[in-house]
């Protein structure tokens, strides 16, 4: 058996389904905060097999899906600037801007790349000096220490060709808005797994004293995830709101002290507007002034370029949690993965994607 | 000049070709359906979603198919161009249960490229010709402006007999058929990717580059009512379970803890963020099989080093025509889409 199989493994998983159902009394909502749990549960059917009394509620953190839709517009505005080699992950190129997405630049004639790390940016910078490489930093707290790396080494190395266009967001401020809407239907949160390996478990400790909810660090395979379910259902039942961490294996409580001081180098905190939410006081990260001169959004002037979302899509309370990708009327008609309406149909983390590959056309239909 | 799609219903995605027009997906069926065979008019045969056409000619079922290569780059492990080239067409001729017996070869050749390159890869071709026992009958060579072609493109395109009384393809799956993979999926994509992107996961993973239509040979050869053969290249296993599922307006169900994937591969998809049933293949078929013949045909294939793993992994239902879904470990059911464009472009 690999080691990626032993964390599917059924008999267990039906040991901690067991457990679970022997354990709720009453109907309780879990919100899971990663795409990539949401993949999980999708994929491999968790939802299905858990007691209806435990709903999970899809969270807000694919990076792709949050990622404010001005920010894709730069994105593009940059891209298609002739002496502009633009590196992204290979997830940011279908994500529509306003009319078009990265795949039409490069199709116009952008030299629009991917990279599988930031650093192959910086070394495509080095290769090409006559150029300017620009690198689409997005993410959580997860991708944020190789982007930080990747500008601390052009800055060291002086490759001033190199420039990157950040759109970070933190997962702390993310559960804090969700927890204080007044919409809120989370009884617990499984928190970010590999967000709380970089950053630790503190702040999670002051979210769940000052909100009264428990939070349970979890992983991303299917054990792990009923394992994250498991606890949380004890912790509702038992009336505690504790920070629990049930991804021993990769997180500590003072998270990558390495990473984290890369981190408090290269960025500082700022309000950061999140798509289909809005802006989130103090929710995201930018250069720090002795790094800015990296910043593409000033290199290119694109800063001051705004707009507004699609009122059709609704991925803004699907993100919150209040509207179950199927239950929007546009799921599956007028918004497939093909067509679009929001990031959370386009990234393979979001919610509405992975709906739709894993349950098709039941979903849409609300069959099962 | 405007163009207009000729299809005027739905939405269509870009006015320009993307890279994914080219993925063998959604994208590349529109740019067929709603381009291609409009454009060609009456000249057009009614277009199947078999890897090859058949031509009836004096009485003789002629096989004929062809396909251009494009891989980046052009060696890596377990293959190269020219031998993705020359088993790619025996392959495409093999899965309509035919004999492959000649191919076209044609060059576009990049200005610059070094001569050592160029032999290689003609070494490399005659040596899958031999392996394949097809010959390489004639061809063509183009060379275009240096930073064009990425060294070289190569297309071929195949002939071959099918035999008399032989009749296999998408529309003919059946209820109750039993869906044989040949053996561990994911391989080709998941090698090329690994030297192009300069990525390793610690074993390094080769290409399943390989003939298949001796191992057909054998399998048509115990007389076993087999139904559809697929060679799983662009799209993966996913791809042609979904095509054959709409093809012959039937449902597939897989368990998916049977499909075969070597560690190396889902530790390289779960980093990339792949699922491997969506990884392209050069040398591994799905076969659909009559119930009571699936047993003699594993057997055989047992017997064939390309087929050494092959397993059955689901059947074929009525109930839901064009669904394909898959049973998890876990005991829940899934269901597997069609990948909308390839993710890993330039592969073949």
């Amino acid at each position: 058996m690999t080691d990626v199989a032993r964390f599917s493994d059924p008999e267990l998983a039906r040991g901690i389904l067991d457990e679970i159902a022997a354990t709720v009394t009453r109907p309780w909502s879990i919100m899971e905060v990663c795409g990539g749990q949401t993949h999980a549960i999708i994929r491999h059917g968790i939802d299905t097999l858990l007691p209806t009394d435990v709903r999970l509620i899809h969270g807000p953190g694919c990076p792709v899906c949050v990622t404010a839709l001005e920010i894709i517009d730069r994105a593009l505005a940059i891209a298609s600037r002739p002496e502009v080699v633009f590196c992204s992950f290979g997830d940011m190129l279908r994500v529509p801007g306003s009319s078009r997405d990265l795949y039409s630049v490069r199709a116009e004639g952008g030299d629009v790349r991917v990279v599988y790390s930031p650093l192959d940016a910086v070394r495509i910078a080095e290769a090409e000096p006559d150029r300017e490489v620009v690198f689409f930093a997005v993410g959580f707290e997860t991708t944020a220490p190789a982007n930080a790396m990747a500008v601390h080494q052009a800055h060291q190395r002086g490759v001033e060709n190199f420039s990157v266009l950040v759109s970070h967001v933190l997962v702390p401020p993310a559960i804090e808005a969700i927890v204080t809407a007044p919409d809120c239907q989370v009884d617990a949160f499984l928190a970010a797994g590999h967000v709380c390996t970089v950053m630790g478990t503190d702040e999670y400790e002051r979210l769940a004293d000052q909100h009264r909810v428990p939070i349970v660090v979890t992983g991303f395979e299917p054990l792990d995830v009923l394992d994250g379910i498991r606890r949380a259902v004890h912790q509702l039942e038992d009336g505690r709101t504790e920070v629990e961490n049930a991804y021993a294996r990769a997180v500590r409580a003072p998270g990558n002290e390495h990473a984290r001081r890369m981190l408090d180098e290269v960025f500082e905190t700022t309000d950061r507007k999140w798509r289909g939410i809005g802006p989130i006081a103090a929710s995201g990260w930018r250069l720090a002034p002795e790094y800015r001169r990296f910043d593409a959004e000033q290199r290119f002037e694109v800063a001051d370029l705004t707009v507004n979302e699609n009122p059709a899509c609704r991925s803004g309370e699907v993100l919150r949690g209040v509207l179950r990708p199927d239950e929007c009327p546009a799921f599956g008609s007028s918004c497939t993965p093909r067509h679009p309406l929001g990031a959370t149909m386009v990234s393979s983390e979001g919610a509405c994607a992975a709906y739709f590959h894993y349950r098709g056309a039941a979903a849409a239909t609300g069959a099962t | 000049m405007s163009f207009e799609w000729s299809c005027p219903a739905p939405l269509r995605d870009y006015d320009r070709i993307t890279i994914g027009h080219g993925g063998g997906g959604l994208l590349t069926e529109d740019l067929i359906r709603h381009l291609f065979l409009p454009g060609f008019g009456a000249a057009a045969a009614e277009a199947g979603a078999d890897d090859a056409a058949i031509v009836e000619v004096g009485g003789q079922r002629i096989a004929f198919s062809t396909d251009s290569y494009v891989v980046r780059p052009l060696f890596f492990p377990g293959g190269d161009i020219g031998r993705l080239a020359v088993h790619g067409t025996v392959n495409d001729l093999a899965m309509v249960g035919a004999t492959p017996l000649a191919l076209s070869t044609a060059f576009v050749l990049e200005e610059g490229v070094g001569l050592d390159m160029v032999a290689r890869v003609a070494t490399s071709m005659g040596e899958a010709a031999t392996e394949a026992g097809v010959m390489l009958i004639t061809g063509d060579t183009k060379v275009v402006d240096a930073g064009l072609a990425d060294g070289m493109y190569i297309t071929t395109a195949g002939i071959g007999v099918v035999p008399a009384g032989i009749d296999i393809g998408a529309r003919l799956a059946r209820p109750g058929d039993v869906v044989i993979v040949s053996g561990p999926i994911g391989r080709h994509g998941t090698a090329v990717l690994s030297v192009r992107e300069g990525l390793e996961f610690g074993t390094e993973i080769e290409s399943d580059c390989a003939p298949l239509n001796e191992m057909v040979a054998t399998m048509i050869g115990t007389g076993a009512d087999i139904h559809v053969l697929r060679d799983l290249t662009r799209g993966g296993l996913a791809a042609a379970l979904c095509e054959i599922a709409t093809e012959a307006s039937v449902e597939i169900t897989v368990d998916e803890t049977s499909i075969p994937v070597p560690p190396a591969v889902e530790a390289a998809c779960g980093f990339l963020g792949l699922d491997p049933i969506h990884v392209a293949n050069e040398g591994t078929l799905v076969a659909f099989v009559h119930p009571d013949d699936a047993e003699r045909v594993l057997a055989t294939m047992h017997d064939h080093p390309h087929g050494a793993d092959a397993v059955a992994i689901g059947e074929v239902s009525t109930e839901r025509p064009g669904m394909v879904s898959a049973r998890t470990a876990l005991g829940s059911h899934r269901v597997i889409t069609r990948p909308l464009l390839e993710q890993l472009p330039r592969i073949c």
